[in-house]
């Protein structure tokens, strides 16, 4: 760090170091983000189409009305589901997978890291397209599929069942973006110094015991980062069950996300009229957890994990 | 990396600048209707400049799930089209109040369609018309011709036919009784509820009641056809629940399921994608003797976006839209859509043929959530939807299904508060 | 090395590959289909979905449709040159930032760090009449350039949040003996401290390219028009208004998809490259 330089004239090169992200940033997100929840506090009469100050009214009504707090708090548990269905199975994969790619020597690597990387890269368009299709009872695929390894019973609409729906979707969703805990975790584990490591195997810690006490420590700061980012996607999340479950997110609400209530919300659908304003508390709601989620990993949890950085 | 940075920006610079400019001069038609793409491209539009050869006019639409969101952001924004494709009742009457759409009254053409079909896209009060009207589709069933004569079984006239016709069909096992699917829940509620409902409700006798409040949704009228969807599980193919609309279209054009619950706006495609021969069905009668009801629903209109620039050469459109000539055209263009004008025309497509001479013994009604009593939270017609899954997925029953409907409806509808 | 322990590694290397297969297959299986579907003739797609394209299933009829209707080399082309505009921007303007806020001491630079973090928080479709407004006064609508603006301010706090936690790695002893050298900051940050940070650039990359690659809400706003449509719009577009023709769809999926597969494997070497040679080692 530079110490401040006392007879240092006005420091243009920060202004322009940080201008241009600023002006950009400012002007095409804060700026319309703020207009848009700025409308949160307003009301608009349906007859008269006369908008007018109406404080909290909109989070009131969001919070204490049964038909706005029943599907929201749905919505709220759902996307809870959805993130910690991630945490449990995309995370532990993600750094299996990384961790066997990073063993030394081990041919064809590179082949295994452009597959599982692949899914990450296609729209949801092609994801919600090609699973519907996978999981559809009409094309049979994944009922022939399940036959063929013995457990044709088990076959299920997935998709279609309130008790399975969420599930599915969540694993389709790690399906789609494993890609990225693999290759950041990967990354972490190949810069983990030499030194380290032969420092642990002269004093005998080798293979998995080594991985679990030694790198596994050291990429901590990564899996920290890496579960920030899932919940932030996650709880943004909204395309997948759009483009595979619809905008009312069936069977029953069953997978409606704060980002597909958000959205119904706001712009409405087919007969349902949008509403700006209560799409505008929807949001800002959202932008709260989403803040109470962030502020409580960078305070609490990553400093503690920094603790070990080298 | 610097050197990467700095040529693949001077690059984009480059590119960028040499930004298309938008031609302005161009009419466009906003719409969800994205599978009549072609027929408006190669059939209609042609027409229109063969007549109005000063216009140039294009049509542009959107995914129907993204159409409502993306065309009021662009409304918002004044970047929508001259012509907008609006949705009957509702959603369009809120366009309209909010100053989107252009009052239509006065419009010479306007005279040449009933009243019963202006009020779909008319205030409460009938003061004002904003979307010129386009096309009706009449609920019905189509079945698969062949089939039926295999099995040897007639189309049903009264439900317990119906249920008799199902029966059979099942026992011969060849053919799955019907195609229908829950994943999308929407067409449980207008295949499956809005379809067959209106023989139990009476029509606009019974969703006039509702917006009076005089009726309520927890009446046999409307719980009755509950029941009836509650039996179809059985009937429908395996795994059902998680079958999507495209699915089941596919399920019937393969010729794999007999009976397709749906409506004319089928029929185009169907004609299209099957080597079988197509017949229809009217829904079935409660009973024997008992009066007809259709669901003949007022479903496309199109309107003048109020912020257009080229309103004038919009408004030759509009006018030319209420002609015989349009009329002939669309109708027998996309069949299956009916022209709501009061020109006497001839269909060519028997199928069209068909679902339109229904309306000679059997009395038209609306979808019975589409006018005002969709305007509130929880929305009904939402609703509907989510219910009818629910009964034809057994998870709900038939007097759960209405009470949830009719406790959501009087939380805000003040005729139906007690 | 001990022999045992060779032997050892030999049946842990065995192992990695059954688990890295299996995984790879469940990655690949899905795509696959779709690519070997979207050869066959409509009948044998739903009666033998799993077989290989024979001589008597084997159509193209899918592909003929497609390239027939639409406008998929120009789709194409508007996804790679928004994406690619707006990496360079995120990079640069992100790294730019990141370089400020960790490297000075100045008075609100937690502030200022705090409001770019503020970004990753919530969507930015949720600001879209707003950015429509502006688009449509700066006469941008209909432009790659409204696209890629979007997509630089949305691509911007998380590039700066990860590329922070970068910066400060780069020892501060080699900028000192830059600044003794008389370089000016701005050499410092691009001879010096960017070609340190090149795995952190990677990693922003690959994270910002997909959700921009993949986007369907912004080009359908800002840039619906057929000369700036990208391919995510156009093979939406298009899915609709085949719902039901399956091969039609099905090579549409296919072509979607290609291009993706061709694009990473030629930037994958890139990435891993930059992921591993600037490493801490």
């Amino acid at each position: 760090m530079v110490i401040e330089r006392k007879k240092k004239p006005f420091r243009w090169h920060v202004l322009v170091f940080l201008g241009p992200a600023i002006i950009v940033y400012t002007m095409i997100m804060i700026l319309p983000l703020a207009e848009t929840l700025r409308f949160s506090f307003f009301l608009r009469d349906t007859s008269t189409q006369v908008v007018s100050f109406a404080g909290l009214e909109n989070y009131i009504k969001l919070f204490f009305d049964p038909y706005w707090a029943k599907p929201f708090l749905n919505s709220l548990w759902n996307n809870c589901y959805f993130f910690l269905i991630h945490m449990l199975v995309q995370n532990p994969i993600g750094i299996l997978i990384a961790a066997l790619l990073s063993m030394v020597h081990l041919p064809g690597r590179k082949l295994y890291r452009t597959a599982i990387f692949m899914p990450t890269l296609l729209s949801f368009v092609v994801v919600g397209f090609i699973w519907k299709l996978m999981l559809s009872p009409l094309w049979g695929v994944s009922k022939g599929l399940m036959k063929s390894v013995g457990v044709g019973s088990w076959y299920l609409p997935f998709l279609g069942k309130e008790e399975t729906a969420l599930t599915t979707l969540s694993l389709i969703s790690v399906w789609q973006f494993i890609g990225i805990p693999m290759m950041l975790i990967y990354a972490a584990l190949l810069s983990v110094p030499d030194e380290v490591i032969e420092a642990a195997e002269c004093d005998g810690v080798t293979g998995i015991s080594q991985f679990f006490r030694i790198k596994l420590v050291l990429i901590l700061p990564t899996i920290g980062i890496i579960s920030i980012l899932t919940f932030v996607g996650n709880f943004n999340a909204f395309d997948l069950i759009y483009t595979t479950q619809g905008p009312l997110a069936g069977p029953n609400f069953s997978t409606d996300l704060l980002g597909t209530i958000l959205y119904r919300t706001f712009y409405g659908q087919q007969l349902q009229p949008g509403d700006p304003n209560m799409g505008a508390a929807i949001a800002t709601v959202m932008f709260f957890i989403i803040l109470t989620g962030v502020a409580i990993y960078l305070f609490f949890i990553q400093r503690k994990l920094t603790r070990y950085e080298m | 990396m610097k050197h990467y940075l700095s040529s693949g920006i001077a690059a984009s610079l480059l590119l960028g600048s040499a930004s298309f400019a938008f031609a302005a001069s161009e009419l466009t038609i906003e719409s969800w209707r994205n599978d009549d793409l072609s027929i408006w491209q190669e059939t209609i539009l042609p027409a229109f400049m063969k007549s109005h050869p000063d216009v140039k006019i294009r049509f542009s639409p959107t995914a129907p799930t993204q159409y409502n969101a993306a065309l009021n952001a662009k409304l918002e924004g004044g970047t929508a089209g001259d012509l907008i494709t609006c949705r009957p009742f509702d959603s369009s009457l809120d366009l309209y109040s909010k100053g989107y759409l252009k009052n239509l009254q006065g419009m010479a053409t306007l005279d040449n369609f009933p009243d019963s079909a202006k009020g779909a896209w008319s205030t409460d009060d009938g003061s004002a018309t904003f979307c010129v009207p386009m096309a009706a589709v009449i609920h019905g069933f189509i079945y698969n011709k062949d089939a039926f004569a295999e099995i040897g079984v007639e189309p049903p006239k009264t439900q317990a036919e119906f249920m008799a016709v199902l029966d059979k069909i099942k026992e011969d096992g060849n053919y799955i009784p019907m195609a229908m699917g829950t994943l999308d829940q929407w067409e449980s509620a207008t295949m499956g509820y809005q379809n067959i409902g209106p023989m139990y409700w009476k029509g606009e006798e019974g969703r006039k009641a509702i917006v009076a409040g005089t009726g309520k949704l927890t009446d046999d009228g409307w719980v009755k056809p509950f029941e009836v969807l509650a039996d179809w599980g059985p009937y429908l193919g395996d795994g059902y629940e998680a079958q999507s609309y495209p699915d089941s279209q596919t399920l019937f054009t393969l010729g794999r399921a007999a009976i397709y619950p749906s409506g004319s706006w089928e029929i185009a495609g169907f004609n299209k994608d099957t080597d079988f021969e197509l017949g229809a069905f009217r829904p079935p009668l409660p009973a024997e003797g008992d009066s007809c009801y259709i669901s003949d629903h007022t479903d496309i209109g199109i309107g003048l976006n109020a912020a257009s620039k080229n309103s004038e050469a919009a408004m030759k459109f509009l006018e030319w839209m209420g002609t015989e000539e349009f009329a002939e055209l669309y109708s027998n263009a996309v069949p299956g859509f009916f022209s709501l004008s009061t020109h006497e025309i001839s269909l060519t497509d028997p199928l069209a043929d068909e679902f339109i001479s229904w309306r000679k013994d059997c009395q038209s009604t609306n979808r019975s959530a589409a006018q005002i009593v969709s305007r509130g939270t929880p929305n009904l017609w939402n609703e509907m939807w989510v219910v009818s899954a629910n009964v034809i997925n057994g998870k709900q029953t038939p007097a759960d299904a209405a009470n949830q409907l009719q406790k959501g409806l009087s939380a805000w509808y003040e005729p139906q508060m007690d | 090395m001990a022999i045992s322990r060779a032997r050892r590694n030999r049946m842990a290397e065995l192992g990695a590959h059954i688990i890295l297969l299996t995984f790879a297959m469940i990655a690949l299986f899905p795509v696959l289909l779709i690519l070997i579907n979207s050869v066959k003739t409509k009948k044998a797609i739903f009666r033998q979905p799993l077989e290989f394209p024979t001589s008597e299933t084997l159509d193209l009829v899918g592909y003929a449709t497609v390239l027939q209707q639409g406008n998929f080399p120009l789709y194409f082309w508007n996804s790679l040159f928004v994406t690619g505009a707006s990496l360079c921007l995120i990079l640069l303007f992100g790294a730019m930032a990141a370089y400020a806020l960790s490297e000075y001491k100045f008075r609100g630079n937690r502030l200022i760090g705090l409001y770019m973090a503020l970004g990753i928080m919530i969507p930015i479709r949720l600001g879209t009449v707003g950015i429509l407004r502006l688009m449509v006064a700066t006469d941008l609508v209909n432009t790659h350039w409204a696209l890629i603006l979007v997509y630089t301010a949305q691509g911007l706090p998380l590039a700066i949040f990860i590329l922070s936690e970068f910066m400060s790695t780069v020892s501060s002893d080699l900028k000192s003996a830059g600044r003794i050298d008389g370089l000016s900051e701005y050499s410092i940050f691009y001879r010096l401290v960017l070609p340190l940070i090149r795995p952190a650039m990677a990693t922003v990359a690959v994270f910002s390219m997909i959700p921009i690659w993949n986007d369907l809400w912004f080009p359908l706003i800002l840039a619906p028009a057929e000369h700036t449509k990208t391919l995510t719009l156009g093979a939406q577009v298009f899915v609709g208004q085949y719902s039901n023709n399956w091969n039609a769809i099905l090579a549409a999926m296919a072509l979607a998809v290609i291009p993706v597969l061709i694009l990473y494997t030629l930037f994958s070497r890139q990435l891993i490259r930059g992921l591993t040679s600037g490493a801490v080692k």
